[in-house]
């Protein structure tokens, strides 16, 4: 009944229950048809192996995608995160370099070189922050003028190359999966056996990449804070309206100041990520575009640049649907070119479909 | 004299212009008082003087005829002054709980350590007070955005109440409305003056100052023209002192 008199309001189904549900969570259904789809048009898309190896590689695309939807939530948008994220990378590995030298341990090389980077990668939000709310520059300069200071220093750390010579623990946790199972045989957790030899671990079943519960513990925590915490709601209210924020008593400018922190601290633990999957320190090339990436997630996930509007499932669903169509189209056999133009199209119709629906939250 | 609020002399000054020049008017607890003018009168000077935004040059403010210092909106809201902007200042994405607690939210422990917002609560809360102003919202958990003016209106008012006004500034309140939502906020108003609190409108709609308003105040180039009981004058003579047509106000 409900449903029938939507329809004769003239939005036809959008207007319906289903209908609205369907509009506010497209990219979720987008997911599951092309998940179907490419699993009858690519040999292997539908396989562990294949799922897996998206889902680990995603992982610094999601923690930047992240650290993107708060900040987009307020109305702001944050440039800074990729470069930021490869000067954490390559200020880690120069770090480690210089404790290996002085005769420190690998393990207590490592360890003090993550705290400090964790800790430096606080500063550039910092300023990110400080700039905006105090000297009034528009997030977008303000936070491409760090993309530039990230990029230099992170090309004066590493001179332009990768940065080798680290201890080989690294990638070995950072490519690690959970279970290690030959089927009908033994099962090992955290690495394969000891003595299976390097040269058949294919024949293994590798289940659960390390990465996996560590993102999940991050979307986790962090959709906990946006969605249920005081925080969360303040970032939303500055998002629908700064008047009302300011006029309610909300510390507006600390308040966007602590959101720019949290995404280069995201930035910086994505930057941290990334020794431990690749075992080298990282120069972040002009061709990545990482902070475009997220961005582009999180839009496709339903979030306004308007601000206000923006979930952090929504963003990771944005990241899976982007990294699944390239991934997807590439197992399919389509051309590059192709798959740049379909990430083009699905991006605008993102944002036409959120203009279309406004009430998502 | 037992006014709820009472300014004594106030006058602001924006170089050489004088906004506001040296205008005393009162308000008692449970009255309408409509300050009337054309636009540059110093009406809404006035108001921004009285609500913190602006600090005045000279006189004093009392509040329960003790002299108070408002320095800043936080202080006037302390002092139980609140204002209805007509933006409102609601965030459009939240809903009516979530706007009436913007800032002051309600928390709870969830698995013994986590402090959570308690949105139930809010909400439950943010019912009990629109029953009390007889507001009907369809559901609390829709967002300001699927409401209509008149709602968003009430909403902004309720907050106020919710966080104990004793003195409520309406600026231009039925400005935004259609004719049947004008008609509820000045119920609305009714309803508030009925529980004891204090109300001063700015408005334009000469049919909004007759229907509600106690008591109305004309200024003109930032001066106090004329003080008038609305039931004891007529548009005409408002009209008139408004534009300066009559002679100045009997009682100067």
């Amino acid at each position: 009944m409900n449903g029938e008199s939507a329809a004769r309001d003239g939005k036809g189904f959008l207007g319906t229950r289903a209908g609205q549900a369907l509009a506010t969570n497209w990219a979720a259904f987008f997911l599951v048809l092309m998940l179907i789809t490419f699993s009858l048009t690519g040999r292997n898309f539908l396989s562990i192996v294949n799922f897996q190896n998206v889902v680990h590689l995603q992982t610094v695309p999601l923690l930047l995608a992240i650290a993107e939807t708060f900040v987009i939530i307020t109305g702001g948008i944050d440039l800074s995160v990729g470069f930021v994220m490869g000067l954490a990378s390559v200020g880690a590995a120069k770090l480690m370099q210089l404790f290996l030298a002085s005769g420190l341990t690998p393990g207590l090389s490592i360890a003090l070189s993550m705290l400090i980077v964790l800790a430096g990668s606080l500063v550039p939000g910092l300023v990110n922050g400080i700039v905006i709310t105090k000297f009034k520059v528009p997030p977008f300069i303000a936070t491409m003028g760090m993309f530039g200071i990230a990029n230099g220093l992170a090309l004066r750390i590493s001179q332009g190359y990768p940065m080798i010579g680290l201890p080989d623990v690294l990638p070995k946790i950072g490519n690690s999966y959970l279970l290690y199972v030959r089927p009908g045989d033994f099962v090992s957790f955290f690495a394969k056996p000891e003595n299976f030899p390097d040269n058949r671990v294919r024949e293994l079943l590798r289940l659960i990449p390390l990465s996996l519960p560590f993102i999940l513990i991050v979307i986790a925590a962090l959709a906990f804070t946006l969605r249920r915490g005081r925080f969360g709601r303040h970032t939303y209210a500055l998002g629908g309206s700064m008047d009302a924020s300011i006029r309610s008593g909300i510390a507006v400018d600390a308040h966007l100041v602590k959101v720019y922190v949290l995404s280069s601290a995201l930035a910086g633990l994505a930057g941290l990520f990334n020794i431990f999957q690749t075992g080298i320190g990282n120069y972040t090339t002009f061709n990545a575009q990482y902070e475009f990436f997220a961005v582009a997630a999180v839009v496709v996930g339903g979030a306004s640049l308007a601000g206000g509007k923006g979930r952090i499932w929504s963003s990771v669903v944005g990241v899976l649907v982007l990294a699944f169509l390239e991934n997807g189209l590439a197992i399919s056999g389509v051309k590059p070119f192709y798959r740049y133009i379909a990430v083009g199209v699905l991006l605008v119709v993102a944002v036409v479909i959120d203009k279309l629906f406004p009430d998502m939250r | 004299m037992d006014y709820l609020l009472e300014t004594r002399n106030i006058t602001k000054r924006f170089g050489g212009l004088t906004a506001v020049d040296r205008v005393s008017i009162g308000l008692r607890a449970g009255e309408a008082l409509a300050v009337l003018g054309d636009n540059g009168a110093g009406k809404s000077t006035l108001i921004k003087i009285i609500s913190g935004v602006h600090k005045p040059d000279e006189g004093e403010i009392f509040i329960g005829g003790k002299p108070a210092r408002i320095d800043s909106p936080m202080d006037a809201l302390a002092a139980g002054i609140e204002t209805i902007y007509q933006d409102l200042a609601l965030a459009e994405n939240l809903d009516v709980g979530a706007n009436i607690f913007l800032g002051r939210e309600r928390m709870k422990r969830s698995l013994g350590i986590l402090k959570v917002l308690d949105d139930q609560a809010m909400r439950e809360e943010a019912q009990k007070v629109l029953d009390r102003l007889d507001i009907h919202i369809p559901s609390l958990k829709k967002t300001i955005r699927t409401l209509s003016g008149g709602q968003r209106q009430a909403v902004a008012i309720s907050r106020s109440i919710y966080w104990d006004a004793k003195v409520l500034i309406m600026d231009e309140p039925t400005a935004a409305l259609g004719v049947a939502e004008q008609k509820k906020v000045l119920n609305l108003v009714r309803t508030l003056k009925d529980q004891g609190i204090g109300i001063i409108i700015i408005s334009h709609q000469m049919y909004d100052v007759f229907e509600v308003a106690d008591r109305l105040a004309v200024m003109r180039r930032g001066v106090l023209v004329g003080e008038r009981i609305v039931k004891e004058t007529n548009p005409d003579e408002v009209v008139g002192l408004i534009v300066g047509s009559e002679t100045v106000g009997k009682e100067r």
